[in-house]
């Protein structure tokens, strides 16, 4: 089984997670920019921040034979501190980047004045840069949030087909189905969805156009949560098809649409070529990717 | 070292019509490019030095691994956006600051780019992009550690800054070879041949391997009359 989690905060999990997450089938994965869990007071930290999203932690993840890219933007909840919010005037210079397949997390938070605007502003950066957006729907007051989200992309130069909602559940996908955008469900420990809820909706509204990530961060939340949906579609009757659809395919598809998705781990970026294979760093021979499925 | 000249033909016969006709203007931009001091924003071939990675990508995917094995002339396809961007940089005559820059606002690959061409580059000759040498090498990037001992480092770091390189080359896994001009440099050190052996008892100590490098790198510090003796009994 090949795994591509859409949406995992790695910078928050350690190189045990990313050796079982490599057993578990795990090949490639998107890590967007949010919220570190503790404040930032000034522009600066979030450069370091995405430094870090394109250099160290693919670098990192590379040493585990995983391909790492991100999303880059202001979130929501900082979009709120004024101290943050010159961060959307110099985007712009990172969303050029290579390792850049989508701008998010946008959304909301608390439906703040604030928060249109950040996502507003950001959802146009996206259609000016090329890029689809990651656009997470509200914990709290998630129908609603989910309806003000679409209102705002529909009227953005954004085509829902660029758009991933996120974090769906029971009560918002089939408004989020109608609206053309592709389907984000992050499956949790304790919130959000689990694994069984997930094949339900699975069977329900059918694998086309839906992710499935594990949105794991500093909190309570398993890395793993893409392989054991996985691993209950099939036991749940779903073909091998289907899994690949949902696990592989669709992010492949979605991350694709930025034109940037590069999935040749043979290439510049394992480990092996970093640090065993001899004078391979300069010369670039290629160590051999994982081919496993 | 390949020379700029042989860089760009090494890099264009590996590209696809696509790949060769933006690369030949980004090339053609980066080389007309004057000095805007008061204009917003990054110059065109910034932009371009920045996505250079994803238009002068190899032709074919899914091809066998074995494909991927470098040309005669050492340069592998995956070497092809490290090599644009620092055929870029020369075209643009980047000075000190402009790299200095580039760096700070770099991905992993950008740096890489940087470091590696700095030995192309009019400011080859001053120590002026030593701080960015220096910053590569406090990384853990072993990409970037790798780029940062090239001839610029073996020409301008200060021999202590030296020795903690070659060390940490040792210590991560970073092959010799990437290390410019190491015979010359690490001849007679006696400084580094003391480094060297104590790192290697330290090894010894705890169980592990010494790497295989560390024996050639040991050896050349005694290579003339001057080095330690001492150790020259006890390390081998
Ligand atoms: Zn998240």
């Amino acid at each position: 089984m090949r795994i591509f989690d859409p949406h995992i905060h790695m910078t928050s999990r350690t190189t045990d997670d990313y050796e079982a997450m490599y057993a578990a089938g795990v090949r490639a994965l998107v890590e967007p920019s949010f919220w570190l869990g503790q404040p930032r007071t000034s522009p600066a930290s979030f450069y370091d921040y995405f430094d870090s999203l394109l250099g160290w932690e693919p670098f990192r993840a590379a040493q585990h034979g995983i391909a790492h890219h991100c999303t880059l933007a202001l979130n929501p909840k900082e979009a709120n501190d004024p101290r943050c919010t010159p961060v959307l005037d110099e985007l712009p210079r990172y969303l050029v980047k290579d390792g850049v397949v989508a701008v998010g997390e946008i959304g909301y938070d608390s439906m703040t004045p604030a928060e249109d605007a950040a996502l507003a502003a950001q959802l146009q950066l996206a259609a000016d840069h090329g890029l689809p957006a990651l656009v997470h729907t509200p914990h709290r007051d998630k129908l609603a949030g989910l309806r003000r989200t679409l209102d705002v992309v529909g009227e953005s130069a954004l085509p829902p087909d660029r758009v991933l909602v996120d974090h769906l559940n029971e009560t918002t996908v089939k408004e989020a189905k109608d609206s053309g955008c592709w389907l984000g469900f992050s499956v949790y420990p304790d919130t959000k969805m689990d694994e069984e809820r997930m094949v339900a909706i699975l069977r329900a509204y059918g694998p086309e156009k839906v992710l499935v990530n594990s949105a794991a961060d500093w909190g309570r939340s398993d890395p793993l949560k893409t392989r054991k949906v996985g691993d209950l579609m099939r036991a749940e009757g779903f073909t091998e098809d289907e899994v690949d659809l949902v696990l592989w395919r669709n992010p492949v598809a979605f991350y694709g649409l930025s034109g940037r998705l590069e999935l040749d781990l043979d290439a510049d970026d394992t480990a092996a070529t970093a640090t065993h294979e001899g004078n391979s760093i300069l010369r670039g021979a290629p160590a051999a990717a994982p081919a496993e499925r | 070292m390949l020379t700029v000249t042989e860089l760009r033909a090494a890099v264009e016969q590996r590209l696809d019509e696509t790949g060769r006709a933006w690369l030949d203007g980004a090339l053609t931009d980066a080389a007309t490019s004057e000095p805007r001091p008061d204009a917003p924003g990054p110059a065109r071939w910034e932009l371009d030095f920045a996505s250079a990675g994803r238009h002068v990508r190899t032709p074919a995917t899914g091809r066998p691994v074995t494909a991927d094995r470098p040309g005669p002339d050492g340069l592998g396809p995956v070497d092809l956006p490290d090599a644009a961007r620092v055929l870029i940089l020369h075209a643009a005559r980047a000075d000190a600051p402009t790299v200095a820059r580039l760096y700070a606002h770099g991905t992993g690959a950008e740096r890489r780019a940087v470091l590696r061409a700095l030995p192309h580059l009019g400011l080859f000759a001053g120590a002026d992009a030593v701080p960015l040498v220096e910053d590569a090498l406090r990384t853990n990037d072993t990409r970037l550690v790798a780029a940062a001992v090239g001839p610029y480092a073996a020409r301008h770091l200060s021999p202590h800054s030296w020795r903690q390189a070659v060390l940490k080359c040792l210590f991560t896994g970073v092959p010799l070879s990437a290390v410019a001009d190491w015979e010359r440099r690490a001849r007679g050190d006696g400084e580094l041949g003391r480094m060297l052996g104590d790192y290697a008892r330290e090894r010894t100590a705890a169980g592990r391997p010494v790497p295989g490098d560390l024996d050639r790198v040991l050896a050349m510090t005694r290579a003339l009359p001057g080095a330690p003796r001492a150790l020259t009994r006890e390390e081998s």
